[in-house]
């Protein structure tokens, strides 16, 4: 890759989430961003540069709400960005982040994501109202849940699918987030309960979804060479890619999503991976639903259409399994601020591929991970694909 | 390392109400026309698509979903950047900088006659906490800011007034400027008193409009055009949200921002190497202080040089020769692409009426308005 700059990551932070945290904003940035200084043994002032992730200014009711975050994400005098593709965000940031770097302008950059959904009165799903088309979507009163439920009964009629097989999803993840010390809604539950649970619009359950969530994720990037003065570990970020779909996704056969296989396949091209189940050791696939986890998984070809519900049910997906799935126990274990959940999967390979996930890390020698965030109106996919 | 270049622009607008456009068609007849402008398919030939809004003037909660139909990006490679028009360049930049990529669009736009409410959208940008229970009009904060540039730096108020005076003026030559007109100093000053010092004739007024940029790879630029605009430099900064802290009398923000370009660009002497600049001029005021801060001339001597006729089109430094916002209208987010538009035309001597004489190095600057301390500055050039 002569004439190609290599980015490292060198420090990750996360705060708890929680579905309402006393902290604001601002606070979150910093804290998150402490700690991801504080892990890569770096200052503020080593950062040149300051890349943010953040969705809706609905949520806070704060216009340019990435200027409002700016002295918490410690972008004080420095260069700043806040870059903003709905709920693929968090992982899109650190994409960011990585061509500050890699382009040569910066040697470091501070990624930043924050989310504060909880000042979004009375629930934050009524920020999401108006992320419709105001002429012929508003005024039929949508909102998530009705959407991805539609997107979740085209998945399941095309290939056959039971809801005990998405189910297990949920009980996997919630059962992996018990070992996450910033877990929201770790829990030991059963297929049973995830089917037992109310009915939000059919086929969602209360446990096919992610809470919302108030919390903060931060990465440190530095180029090659200052890696190598300052680590003997650092996670490259080798592939990265983004896409979007149509606006129109009434117009989309929805059971597929083209546009996290268009992202993922520019990742793998950059990263050089060619087959992605056996080159992939561990991945974190976006999972605000639990069927999203499995509808993921085939965008970003670690299996076959149609397949990843056996995968799971078969193990594989598990902490021990050949391809572990969200060791993190993701979104639905672990919460889901929107765009510092989308971090938190960035921050989660970290771990992982340091050995550093603790209680949660999966066995073997991870040597190449992959995260993933999807958003906008069932159409944006942002792929990161990271090497030790 | 590959040089960077503009090889396509397309604009519509600036008028005070496009009524016949949607936003959507808006941005579609812009791209479509800096799509031709450079000769490119952007279902093929374009890698990276950036647009550059704030949900809050779009009036939606992810206002990236509606963006990839009408630029052509579906299923390709697009994202948003909260921010100025102009820091979209920046990242278009970069992305050609790390070798990745060949083509990268930049797309911007206002339509600022859909908003009702456009000043209690800005007043929602204050700190919710600390300064927006104070209530009133939000441009207040630029009549204090004012009043502490003229304290600090003598500048007076008719030389202020002298800005409105020569960008409406400009703006009469360029025919993408909404509001361009012959005025007399006396009726600048004349004009109703806003927000002390700050009076109507000073502020900019709101338009619909869009530009959209086509950059590309030295490689690719070489072989689309023969009049690549490069790109010598970009800065940017943020210097802090709070009003309490930050610096009232000089814009640190473009300062540093400017810094950050002049060193990429190699731009030792910005007075004499820099043949015309396109400055945010939000306020009358904030021509004079920007160009301060870009280095263009000594603190407080900005007031002066602009009496003086340097500024003017004509003259040794000419300003804003596109009318500026007051003679354009505020772009809102793209209010950057406005000056790069101009910069790219004057580079490439397609400016008709306007044209500069000699431009080879060009500046193009972005504030980000009421109560934003953010900065960004570009070093253009018709030479490599």
């Amino acid at each position: 890759m002569f004439g190609k700059k290599r980015v490292a990551v060198v420090g990750a932070g996360l705060t708890l989430f929680r579905r309402r945290m006393k902290e604001t904003g601002k606070e979150l940035s910093y804290e998150a961003s402490k700690m991801a200084l504080d892990a890569a043994g770096l200052e503020l002032k080593d950062m040149q540069s300051v890349v943010m992730g953040t969705a809706p200014d609905a949520f806070d009711g704060v216009h340019m709400k990435g200027e409002y975050l700016a002295d918490g994400a410690g972008a004080y005098r420095k260069p700043y960005t806040r870059v903003f593709v709905g709920g693929g965000t968090g992982v899109f940031t650190p994409l960011a982040g990585w061509w500050h770097v890699a382009s040569g302008q910066f040697d470091s950059c501070l990624v930043v994501a924050e989310e504060k959904m909880s000042s979004c009165y009375p629930h934050p799903q009524y920020a999401f109202t108006t992320i419709f088309d105001p002429i012929l979507e508003r005024p039929i009163g949508m909102n998530l849940i009705w959407i991805f439920a539609i997107e979740m009964h085209r998945y399941m009629h095309k290939h056959g699918i039971k809801k005990e097989d998405i189910a297990r999803v949920s009980v996997k993840n919630k059962g992996n987030a018990l070992d996450h010390p910033c877990s929201q809604l770790g829990a030991k539950i059963t297929v049973e309960d995830v089917l037992n649970s109310e009915i939000m619009a059919w086929p969602v359950q209360r446990l096919d979804v992610s809470p919302t969530s108030d919390g903060a994720g931060a990465l440190v990037l530095v180029s090659e060479d200052v890696a190598k003065e300052i680590t003997d570990d650092p996670v490259w970020i080798d592939g990265v890619g983004w896409c979007i779909d149509s606006t129109l996704w009434t117009n989309r056969d929805l059971y597929y999503p083209d546009y996290v296989e268009c992202a993922a396949r520019m990742a793998y091209k950059m990263a050089g991976v060619k087959n992605p189940p056996k080159e992939i050791d561990v991945a974190e696939p976006y999972d605000p639903f639990d069927y999203k986890e499995l509808h993921h998984m085939e965008g970003l070809l670690l299996c076959k259409k149609g397949e990843a519900p056996k995968l799971t049910a078969e193990g594989v997906t598990q902490r021990d399994g050949d391809l572990p799935i969200n060791p993190s126990g993701g979104l639905l274990g672990v919460g889901n601020p929107i765009a510092a959940a989308g971090l938190m999967k960035v921050c989660e390979i970290f771990w992982q591929l340091r050995g550093e996930a603790g209680k949660r890390q999966i066995p073997g020698d991870p040597r190449t991970g992959l995260a993933q965030a999807w958003g906008d109106l069932m159409q944006y996919g942002s792929v990161i694909v990271m090497r030790r | 390392m590959s040089e960077v270049a503009i090889v396509g622009v397309g604009c519509v607008g600036f008028q005070p109400i496009l009524p016949e456009l949607s936003y959507k068609e808006l941005m579609y007849e812009a791209a479509v026309k800096a799509y031709e402008d450079a000769g490119v398919d952007p279902r093929k030939d374009i890698d990276v698509f950036i647009t550059c809004a704030e949900d809050y003037l779009e009036g939606f909660s992810i206002f990236d979903e509606f963006v990839p139909d009408q630029l052509g990006a579906v299923l390709r490679h697009l994202f948003t950047v909260s921010g100025d028009g102009l820091l979209g360049l920046a990242n278009a930049y970069m992305l050609i900088k790390t070798g990745h990529f060949d083509t990268v669009v930049v797309e911007a736009h206002s339509k600022a006659s859909d908003l009702l409410t456009l000043m209690d959208v800005i007043a929602f940008a204050l700190d919710p906490v600390l300064n927006r229970p104070l209530g009133g009009h939000p441009y207040y904060v630029a009549g204090m800011e004012m009043n502490r540039y003229l304290h600090d730096t003598c500048t007076t108020v008719e030389q202020c007034a002298q800005v409105v005076v020569k960008n409406k003026k400009n703006a009469c030559g360029n025919p993408y400027a909404a509001y361009g007109a012959n005025i007399t100093l006396d009726q600048v000053l004349c004009s109703d008193m806003f927000f002390y010092p700050l009076k109507k004739l000073e502020i900019s007024t709101p338009a619909d409009g869009c530009v959209v940029i086509v950059l590309a790879s030295e490689k690719v630029a070489e072989k689309l055009t023969d009049k690549p605009v490069w790109v010598k430099g970009v800065g940017w900064c943020t210097e802090t949200p709070n009003l309490e802290t930050k610096d009232w009398s000089k814009a640190v923000d473009t300062r540093l921002a400017a810094e950050m370009a002049y060193k990429t660009a190699e731009i030792h002497n910005p007075r004499n190497e820099i043949d015309f600049a396109e400055v945010n001029d939000l306020f009358a005021y904030k021509e004079l202080q920007h160009m301060e801060a870009l280095k263009l001339c000594a603190y407080g001597e900005a007031g002066k040089l602009t009496e003086e006729g340097v500024t003017a089109r004509n003259g040794e430094l000419p300003v804003n020769p596109s009318g500026g916002l007051l003679g354009m209208g505020y772009g809102l987010e793209a209010s950057g692409t406005e000056k790069l538009l101009e910069v790219v035309l004057q580079l490439r001597g397609e400016a008709g009426r306007r044209q500069v004489s000699d431009a080879e190095v060009g500046l193009a600057h972005a504030w980000r308005g009421i109560p934003t301390a953010t900065g960004i500055a570009a070093v253009l050039s018709n030479v490599k």
